[in-house]
Formats: structure tokens, sequence, C-alpha cells
């Protein structure tokens, strides 16, 4: 079997320091170590859009973002236990296009460092709201490494609204070890991996549709325009 | 003997248990040969991690992907198999899948599709599916369980007869092109492709060529067999790998089913089946006994009906 290419590698102590932000390059092996927590459409909207206040962490009631600086886009394969404890199965991130729209408010809001997630944002995105922030995004590898992920869960610290939010939309805070491998999408120069290999494979997309005839019939899903006939 | 459903919920919680957490060999075997011959940094990177993650599921007994899809049902029935009430053995079923959602633990990812409202344990309305076929001179009960995440890599478009071959690959080229960036197809994926039928019967074949029929397989029609050859070519012809990055591995293998359509039309669909094809089968002999594999064994001649009679 093929050993994989060695890659720079980073083991990081969550919350991350600016200095540690500055190091990472695309294409950046990264794991954590600290907590995480976890956030996706049900606890935007609840926070930005219905304005309810954010939860705050253990019995001294601190800043849950004093704790973390790292956004996890995820929901977790867990259980709730009879004893009521949690028991975390396997960990993966969802798509993270989807949280675009949030993401500026939320970063000032949270002053969160880095965003985990599935298939990166749009490099704009890089450019005009994390970087000016100081804030990464790192993407989760191949999206089903979800053993390795729950492994490097050692344990809930906390979970919030999971009642009104159920176990994949709650707001989860994970104790981490060894958490990763994640790759690095985005630099605090808003670099995009992504939108790299994107631009070289598209240098050959063309050629492949070489020597195939059109469609008997143009139709959507191959236009956008809806002002055009499908005939 | 009567097969009960007693029996049936014993294999179903197994298979889910099993689908989650261990990777199919053939699908295993896929990837480690394509790991082999990857090119691309980042896309081999990929595949290495993908691979530690099998094992570290299979060492921990824990789901290799968190995202444990929408778990269904594929039932084949032998003709000769007896069992007391199907109404019971569908309602096994979904005992059997609220049960391996709390314990393996599965994401409860079924929710209504416009309420939201969920019951944490991947029933509801429509939920799970169940699929039913049947098999001659057989008293057995084949179970099938497949886990597949539903948002991303899969289309249908009504070609015409005129577009010919040319057509079905623009059409192949342009999903996986579209579903590749960034990863969001979770290749390198099985590729099933569905040719003709009606509509839904085109989307369904296309899903159970990708879902139900393992990394090597090939379809009796050899000129049929040729084509899955052929646009596996195609797709790790693209330059695109894993997560997107620049690469070979697209496609771990590509199976076409196909359905007698309609004389003006030919309707095609694609699906990918990800980096974590899920999937497990039980087969409950008339004793009692199970058995379990990972091949559903589903596309036999009698469910092609190759013959015309």
């Amino acid at each position: 079997m093929t050993t994989a290419p060695t890659r720079k590698t980073h083991h990081l102590t969550i919350p991350v320091k600016a200095s540690d932000i500055a190091m990472l390059k695309p294409g950046d092996i990264v794991y954590l170590e600290g907590v995480v927590y976890t956030a996706r459409e049900g606890v935007y909207d609840r926070v930005l859009e219905k304005q309810q206040p954010l939860p705050v962490s253990g019995q001294s009631g601190s800043d849950l973002f004093d704790i973390s600086n790292v956004n996890f886009h995820c929901s977790p394969a867990a259980a709730i236990l009879d004893d009521g404890s949690y028991k975390i199965g396997g960990v993966t991130a969802t798509a993270s296009f989807r949280f675009s729209k949030w993401m500026e408010r939320w970063l000032d809001l949270t002053n969160t460092k880095i965003v985990i997630g599935k298939g990166g944002m749009p490099k704009e995105d890089y450019t005009n709201i994390l970087a000016p922030r100081g804030a990464v995004y790192l993407t989760t590898v191949g999206y089903g490494t979800g053993a390795l992920l729950g492994r490097g869960v050692t344990s809930v610290k906390d979970v919030f609204w999971l009642d009104d939010l159920g176990i994949a939309q709650a707001m989860w805070m994970f104790n981490v070890k060894a958490f990763g491998p994640f790759i690095v999408d985005s630099d605090i120069a808003g670099n995009s991996l992504f939108a790299e290999h994107n631009a070289a494979i598209a240098e050959n997309i063309s050629a492949l549709y070489d020597g195939l005839k059109p469609p008997a019939l143009s139709r959507y899903g191959e236009t956008d325009n809806r002002k055009d006939e499908v005939m | 003997m009567t097969i009960t459903a007693k029996h049936i919920e014993t294999a179903a919680y197994e298979i889910m248990k099993k689908a989650a957490i261990d990777i199919p060999d053939d699908y295993l075997t896929g990837i480690e040969a394509m790991a082999d011959t990857e090119s691309g940094d980042l896309s081999a990177f990929v595949l290495s991690a993908m691979l530690d993650n099998y094992r570290a599921a299979t060492e921990d007994r824990r789901p290799m992907c968190a995202d444990t899809g929408l778990p269904r049902y594929y039932v084949k029935v032998g003709d000769k198999a007896r069992m007391d009430s199907m109404v019971a053995l569908e309602a096994a079923l979904r005992k059997a899948t609220a049960d391996a959602t709390h314990d393996v633990p599965l994401r409860p990812n079924r929710v209504h599709p416009l309420w939201r409202t969920e019951h944490n344990n991947n029933l509801g309305i429509n939920s799970p599916e169940v699929e039913w076929s049947f098999e001659p001179d057989a008293d057995w009960i084949d179970i099938t369980t497949v886990h597949k995440g539903g948002l991303f890599g899969t289309d249908y478009r009504m070609l015409f007869p005129g577009d010919g071959i040319d057509g079905i690959k623009r059409f192949l080229l342009d999903t996986l092109i579209a579903f590749g960036k960034r990863g969001l197809a979770c290749q390198p994926a099985i590729v099933g492709i569905g040719i003709g039928g009606s509509k839904d019967t085109c989307m369904q074949l296309g899903k159970q060529a990708a879902c139900l029929r393992v990394v090597g397989d090939r379809n009796p029609d050899p000129e049929i067999a040729k084509l899955e050859h052929e646009f596996k070519e195609l797709g790790n012809s693209i330059g695109m790998g894993a997560m997107g990055f620049v690469g070979s591995s697209m496609v771990v293998d590509c199976h076409i089913e196909v359905g007698y359509t309609h004389t003006g039309g030919m309707p095609v669909s694609v699906h990918t089946f990800c980096l974590s094809s899920r999937r497990a089968t039980a087969r409950i002999h008339s004793d009692g006994t199970i058995t379990y594999r990972t091949d559903p064994k589903w596309f036999t001649p009698y469910m092609r009906r190759e013959g015309i009679s």
C-alpha cells in the first residue's frame, strides 16, 4: 500500500493564538486539542435571526467563546444514554457554503478564529470576511473520517438547546485531543486551496467534451437562463 | 418452517450496525488500488486518511462517517419462504432502525421535509423506505440495508434516442464535474447509471446500480459491460480526485442498469455512492439461522427479467 506523501503538520492548542493561525498555509495538515463547539443552521437562526442570547458554559457561567474559538460545522452521530450521559460515535462535518450568509456576524459576535467544515466557502468569503478578521478555514478530510474524528472527541463538555433543536442541530462543546486530520483551505491572506485546484482542473474540462455531439434538446440543467427555450 | 418477525428484527439490527461500521471488502480493495495509482499529492493524502478511518471504525466499533445517511431496506423474498406476517416484517424493520439509531449510534437524520420535526430515531412518514423483490426456487429472505447520504452527486436528465452514448457521456461528465468540485459527491464513488424505464424507474435503477452491486461486478450484457468500463475511465480522466483536488480518483467502479423505455425517449440518472459506501446484507434461512455478507446479490437474472416470458 502506498504511504501518503508527508505534508507539513501542525498540532495546535485551543484557544488558538494569532501566531498559530499565521503559520497555516493552504494544504497544511492540522490536529487540535482543547474545546471545539458546533454550530449549524439551527444555532445561527436562533442567535442571529431570533436574537436569543448565547449560552454560557459551566457552573461559573463563563463565556464559552473564551474557552473555544473553533467553530465546527458538524452534527455528530450521538445518542443520549439512560444515565443522561452522551455517546459520541462518528463525527463528520457538513457542507459549509450554506452558512456563508451568517459568517460575518457570527465571527464578530464570537471572535472565532478557525472555522472547520466540509467543502470550504467561496473565495470571496475568505477575502472579505475571514481573512480581515484573522480567521482561517480548515476542511475535514474526505468527508467521511467520522471514526478518526470521533476518536478525537474525548468527552462532551456541554450541549445546548438539545431539546429544542435535536441532536443534529444542537450546539455541542467537545473536549478534543489529537483531533484531526484537517486540511488548511484558507490562510490569513485569503488564499483558497479549493479555488486553486478548481482553477487547475478547469483548464482541462472543455477538452473532455471535444468530439461529443451537441444535445438533441437543450434543457434546464444545462442552462440556468430562464428566458431560454428548451427546444 | 416459518420465518418470524423476531428473526427479521435480529438480522436487521445487526446489518444496521455492520453497514455503519464495517467498510465492504470490495469497496476497500477498490480504494486501496486507487491509492496505489493516485499521483495527486492531496488526493492521495485523502485516500490514505480514509483507509486509516475504515480501520479506526472497525477497531472502535463506531460509524465510519457521522452522516449515517438515510437508512433504508431492500428485501428479497424467496418464493418458497414462509413468513406469518409481512406487516410484522415491516414493523420489525422499523423497530430495528430505531434501536440501532440509539445503540450504534446513528445520526437521527430523518426530519419532516417541511416542518423539520423529528423523532430522533430515523423513523417518520414513508421512512425508512422498504423495497421488495422476489426470487424463484428459494426459501430464504434477504434483507439489505444501505446508508447513503442524500444531498449531492445524483441527477436525472431526459435524453432522446438521437443523443446516443455521447449524450450519456455529456450528462455523466456534467454531473461528476459539478458535484466533484470540493468533493461534494464524496468521491471516489461507485457510480450507478440508470438508463430507460419511466422517470421513476430510471432513478430507482441508477440508485440500485450504485448501492446494490459490488466493485468489479459487470452487467451480463457484454456491450453494457464495455460501457461500464468506458464510463469509469472517462470519470477518472477528468483530472479530479478525492475532495475535488487535482488527481485521478473519481470513479471506483461504474454500474449500469437498463429498463425498456418509451420509444421517443432515453431517460438517464446518475448516482454516486460515497467514500463511505455502506451496505450490509443478512440472509434469514427457513430454519431461522442468519448469515451475513456485503454483496446484496440484488440483480439476479429473475430480477432483471432477462427473458421475455
